[in-house]
Parts: structure tokens; C-alpha cells; sequence
């Protein structure tokens, strides 16, 4: 009888129209955040034949925060982004994504479908394909193969690229080809390409680099409105623009930590004054 | 000027390139089939059956031309070696075919090739067995290259070997398979390879009818290579691929695995030249290491460039003219071809960068743009038009 019964529940579980089958369900990558921490960065060193790009770097960054990455050319800033993003592996150290995910033992591929977005410094879009498309190659759907050759765009997809337009301000060149772009559109574009992707961590590699004044203005509210829903870390060199978003910035300097904190903590640290002014007297 | 343009455009037929090219390409095989048939041997209208071999020949090659196109054109992926699974691909049908002649060769053993019987050979290879079944035959002339591609593609594309260094690789590829084919102990025929065919399925292949069926063949596996190829890149395995060739670290942080894109379409492209191959050696009635050598498919490389890499008709086109050029020029001058060869690609990629379909289509499009403007004017002195009529009418008031 009661072996009937639980069939009989099953059955009912099985054949309920309300819900999708849990088997269908996409399984998200839970990214555990109990403690609020996202990323973990501890001990990190990499060494290019005998020259340390990083140096026993530690860095801890919080759920939702935006962060800001200064530091002189060399600081290992992008090396940095290139050991969290699976590209370099580094001699020592570990890096968690959240309390249970080990970065290190994934490759690019995998880490960017766990949910860590990367913007390059040079923009990288693919220029003979339209924004559209590009904005569809971001879509964070199965990516294999096999299901690419029948992929088509659902409905909730193609609402989340238009919503994805909307936000980054390129709802009218939707058709046009990405080469055609201007600068700053395709910057703009390559972060709604991570937007898409609904990324837990955003690494966002100067993105201001060679904008006009109101195109860096944009871009500022822009990263504002994701700090919070996403976590943002931002590498920048433009001083005016880091003190305008940043919230925490964190300085490197010759592959580790200097100082942490505040703009004004930060710009009144002894150390920070002596590298900066150091190396420029 | 802008009326004509409307009315081209309205009555455009709604056909997209997979159907227009079935459509030319059936049309003229079935024509030239049709006036070798049908049409007596001394009309001007008779197309000879040498004719008819050529042009399955031909349309071997455009096959050849298609497969390399689809990982250069579209992938980037710079292969100097497709002429390796051109030839397995012959090798396979080849060696059918030469089990076919059985005790009508020179020695007339029912069992053993002739070459064997010269090299003095007891018993077949193992690698020989079964090759007498059509069915088996064909499968092995798939099976083999596109394992090949896809062991080598793994290889490569999995430690990141891009750009020339994979270039030099596939070259070395072709060129190591030449050597080895050339032994007379590898078992395929030394440097004499497989040739003196007699019949296939059952039919003699200096027949007319069979020579005609067989380029017919050859047209329909070139057409549904054609659409398959058609229908992935405009899938999103497609736009993924282009993703790859223009930009492949930032498709890696999209999540997409590169190498493996890259690998499968690396197989599709080795079985489209494996069966270019097998089709290709009942028709010339021969297949030798020559086929293996690096100059072959380098020579490839060279019709895809002329039609215009990164459109599948182009290749097609290419291979066509470059190899119809190559019949003419070598029946004047046969050693000056290689020179017009060299030459020939020099000029492409200096002034047709984008080949001749490229060119065509910069001047189609130059075209189309002028009265797209010229609708853009008439809309403007609408525009003025009606506003001079407002202030007209605000003075008369």
C-alpha cells in the first residue's frame, strides 16, 4: 500500500504542469557566499623567468562590492586577472571563487561558465558579426558543440539581449556589424556581451581607456547600476574616473598589496605617496 | 533611377544561396549530361565523354576547394594538408576498385593485386581484407581521414598550435603520408599507387553511361555538401566559428571551448575532402602518392584565395576557374604552370583581397548603395517640399 502510494505521489510530482521537471532545470553553479566574500585571492605569486609579477598577493573582495584596481604599469594588475580567469597558472597560492569553487582548477572556458566575466583592455568584439550576434554569442546557454548546430533564441534569451541593450545604449545599432562601432560603443558592447551572461564577478580591464568625457561619464553610471546585482572589480588607471565609482580601491604595487581602503585613506597613505611620488621625482 | 531599383527588388525571386547554387549546378550537369547522352556524336552540340570526365574532375576539386574553405575561410585555420585526406579518401575507393579487377590482371590472380604478385606476396594484408565490399570500402575511405583530423586536430588544437606553426604542421602531415606511400611495403602500389581499374558496382567504367553517372554523382555529393556546410554556418555552430577566427581568447571567456569547435569542424572538413577523393579516383582512373604531396595542397589553398575565402561559392568558383585555366595553360606551356600558379596568388592577395566574389560583391554593393542615396534625396526634397508649402501658407495668412 505504501509503496503504491509513493508511486502514485511520484507519478503526480512527475506529471504536475505547474513546474518544470527538476531534470530540465538548468543547474545554475551555486556559488557559496554564506560569508559574503565572493572572491578569495591568498599567497598568489607568478614569476615570468625569474621576474615576479606577483608576489604573495592577498585579496578578498565582498558579494555585490565594487572594487577598484590601481597601481603603477607592472603592478601585476592584469596578471591578476589573468591567474583568476584560468589564463596564467600561478607558482603558489589559491584562488576561491566564493567558499567552495577552486579557480585553479578550471580552465578559461569553464571559470567564464561558473560566472566570472572578463573585460580586456583592448576592446574584443567580433567586428564582422552584428551586435546582435555578438550579444547572442554571450548568452549563457549549453555551449557545446553539438547543441550549437540546432540552438535557437528563446523568447526569454532574446528579451534578455534587448534588456541588455537597453542597459549598455546600443538599442538603435542592434544590426549594424560590431567593426562598425565607434571606441567607446565597443566598449560598452563587450560589457553587455558580460552582461548577458548574467556573471556573478565582473573583471573589467580599463574600461575607460580612450573615451571622450561624456563616454567616460556613461561608463561610470553604467558600472554603478551593476555594482550590487554583480560584483565589480575594476582595473583603471584614470584617477578622476576611480575616484568618482570607487567605493574600496585596492593599490598594487610590484605584485602585492600596498594599500587598501578608502579614495582619501588611500591618497593620504604614507606608502602610496611615497611609490607615486617616489617614482615620479 | 530609384522606381527601377523598387521594382528589381519586388520581383526578386525569394531564393537564398543553397538553392540557387543546387539549382545552377544541377542545371548544367544536366545539360552536359544531356548533350553527351542524347545529342549524336557529330552535332556541334556534342559534349564529349572526355569532357564529361573532366568536369567531374572538376567538380572534385570545387569539393576539395569547399572543405578547405570551411576551416581557412571561416575558422582561420590555414590548412596545407588537405590534400592528405583527399588522397586516404582515393586510397579507400582505389583499393575497391582494384579488388574488383580480380583474375583480369596482368597475372591473373583472382586474389592478389598485380604489385602484390611482382612484390612476390602470398596473401593480402590484413588492412586489405574486406576492401572488396563496396559498403565496407567506402565506410574505411570516411573512417580513416576523419579519424586521422580528428587525432591531429585534437593534438594541435588542444596545446593552442595556431597560424603558421599549424600551417608547417599539416604540411609535414601530407608530406610524411607521401613518403611512407611511396614504399612499396606500405602495401599500396609504391609510387605506381593503385591504377588499371576495370569496373565499379558491377559496371564498366570506360562505359559512357557510367562516366556520365558517376560526374552526375559527383554534382549531387557536391550540392549536399554544399547545403550541410551551408546549414552550419548559418547555424550558431556557425557564428560561434567566425567568433573563433576573429577574436578565439575572448570566445574562450564566453565560455565557449575553442578546441573543440575547432576539432569537429576540422573532421567535417577531412570527410568532405575524403569524399571529393573517392569520387575523384574512378573518374581520372588512377591514384598515386602524388596526390599526397605538399604542392597539391598548397595548390588548393590557391583556388580558395582567387574565389574568395569565407563564401562557400567561392571556393566553388575558384577551383573551377583556377583548374579550367590549369587544363588550357598546361596543354601550351606544361612546365610554365607552376610560375603562373606562384603568380596567380601573388596578384590575388595584392589586388583581390577578397577574391573574386569579394570583388564582386564591393561592386554589386557600390551599386545597390548609389539608389539606397538617392531614395534617402527623394525623401529629403519631400520633406522640403511639404515644408515650403507650410510657410507659403502661413505668408498667405
Amino acid at each position: 500500500m505504501s509503496f503504491f502510494d509513493k508511486a502514485l505521489g511520484s507519478t503526480r510530482e512527475v506529471m504536475r504542469r505547474d513546474q518544470v521537471w527538476p531534470m530540465l532545470m538548468p543547474d545554475a553553479p551555486k556559488v557559496n557566499v554564506d560569508k559574503d566574500v565572493i572572491l578569495y585571492v591568498e599567497g598568489l605569486s607568478v614569476s615570468f623567468d625569474g621576474f615576479k609579477a606577483l608576489n604573495d598577493l592577498n585579496l578578498y573582495v565582498n558579494d555585490g562590492e565594487l572594487r577598484c584596481l590601481i597601481g603603477a604599469n607592472g603592478a601585476g594588475k592584469t596578471t591578476l586577472m589573468d591567474v583568476i580567469t584560468g589564463k596564467t597558472q600561478p607558482d603558489e597560492g589559491s584562488v576561491y571563487f566564493g567558499q567552495s569553487i577552486d579557480l585553479l582548477a578550471h580552465k578559461e572556458p569553464e571559470i567564464a561558465q561558473l560566472g566570472v566575466g572578463r573585460k580586456f583592455q583592448q576592446p574584443t568584439v567580433f567586428d564582422a558579426q552584428t551586435v546582435f550576434t555578438n550579444l547572442e554569442l554571450s548568452l549563457k546557454t549549453n555551449q557545446g558543440v553539438w547543441s550549437s548546430l540546432t540552438a535557437k533564441i528563446s523568447p526569454v534569451e532574446s528579451e534578455r539581449i534587448d534588456y541588455v541593450l537597453n542597459t549598455v545604449g546600443l538599442q538603435g545599432q542592434r544590426q549594424l556589424l560590431a567593426g562598425a562601432l565607434s571606441h567607446g560603443q565597443k566598449q560598452w558592447l563587450e560589457i553587455g556581451m558580460l552582461l548577458v551572461s548574467q556573471p556573478r564577478l565582473l573583471l573589467i580591464d580599463e574600461p575607460v581607456a580612450g573615451m571622450t568625457a561624456q563616454e567616460t561619464e556613461r561608463t561610470a553610471e553604467l558600472l554603478q547600476s551593476l555594482a550590487g546585482e554583480h560584483t565589480v572589480i575594476v582595473v583603471e588607471h584614470d584617477m578622476e574616473f576611480v575616484r568618482s565609482i570607487a567605493r574600496t580601491v585596492t593599490v598594487l604595487h610590484q605584485g602585492s598589496v600596498l594599500a587598501e581602503g578608502s579614495m582619501d585613506e588611500v591618497q593620504n597613505n604614507k606608502d602610496v605617496i611615497e611609490v607615486y611620488l617616489g617614482s615620479e621625482t | 533611377m530609384s522606381n527601377l531599383s523598387n521594382t528589381i527588388q519586388k520581383y526578386r525571386l525569394p531564393v537564398n544561396t543553397t538553392s540557387m547554387f543546387v539549382i545552377v549546378l544541377f542545371a548544367a550537369t544536366l545539360l552536359a549530361s544531356m548533350a553527351n547522352l542524347l545529342v549524336p556524336v557529330d552535332s556541334a552540340l556534342h559534349v564529349s565523354t572526355y569532357t564529361i570526365t573532366l568536369l567531374g574532375k572538376y567538380l572534385c576539386l570545387a569539393m576539395l576547394a569547399m572543405a578547405v574553405d570551411v576551416v581557412w575561410g571561416y575558422c582561420g585555420i590555414l590548412s596545407l594538408g588537405h590534400g592528405a585526406f583527399f588522397a586516404l579518401g582515393g586510397y579507400g575507393m582505389g583499393m575497391y576498385l582494384m579488388r574488383q579487377i580480380g583474375d583480369r590482371g596482368v597475372y591473373a590472380n583472382p586474389e592478389l593485386p598485380d604489385f602484390m604478385v611482382f612484390l612476390d606476396w602470398g596473401e593480402l594484408p590484413w588492412y586489405w581484407l574486406g576492401m572488396d565490399n563496396f559498403g565496407f570500402a567506402m565506410l574505411m575511405a570516411l573512417a580513416v581521414p576523419g579519424l586521422l583530423a580528428f587525432v591531429f586536430g585534437w593534438l594541435a588544437f588542444r596545446s593552442k598550435v595556431t597560424g603558421v606553426y599549424l600551417s608547417i604542421m599539416t604540411q609535414a602531415l601530407t608530406y610524411a603520408l607521401m613518403l611512407a606511400f611511396f614504399r612499396n611495403e606500405m602495401g599500396f602500389g609504391g609510387n605506381n599507387g593503385l591504377t588499371d581499374f576495370k569496373e565499379i558496382l558491377g559496371f564498366d567504367l570506360q562505359a559512357d553511361s557510367t562516366r556520365v553517372s558517376l560526374f552526375m554523382i559527383t554534382a549531387v555529393m557536391l550540392a549536399i555538401g554544399f547545403a550541410l556546410s551551408q546549414y552550419i554556418m548559418n547555424s550558431r555552430m556557425g557564428r560561434v566559428v567566425l567568433a573563433i577566427r576573429d577574436g578565439e581568447p575572448r570566445s574562450r571567456f564566453l565560455g565557449y571551448r575553442s578546441e573543440r569547435y575547432k576539432v569537429w569542424l576540422f573532421v567535417y572538413s577531412a570527410l568532405l575532402a575524403a569524399v571529393a577523393g573517392a569520387l575523384y579516383v574512378p573518374q581520372v582512373g588512377i591514384i598515386n602518392p602524388g596526390e599526397f604531396s605538399p604542392i597539391n595542397s598548397i595548390e588548393v589553398v590557391v583556388w580558395v584565395a582567387v574565389g574568395g575565402r569565407g563564401t562557400l561559392y567561392g571556393a566553388v568558383i575558384g577551383a573551377l576557374l583556377v583548374n579550367y585555366a590549369k587544363s588550357r595553360f598546361s596543354v601550351v606551356m606544361p612546365e610554365g604552370w607552376i610560375f603562373a600558379l606562384g603568380a596567380l596568388f601573388v596578384w590575388v592577395t595584392l589586388f583581390l583581397p577578397k577574391g573574386i566574389v569579394g570583388w564582386v560583391q564591393d561592386r554589386f554593393s557600390s551599386l545597390a548603395q548609389a539608389p539606397a542615396q538617392s531614395q534617402a534625396d527623394d525623401d529629403l526634397e519631400e520633406a522640403r517640399h511639404d515644408e515650403s508649402i507650410m510657410i507659403n501658407k502661413e505668408l498667405a495668412q
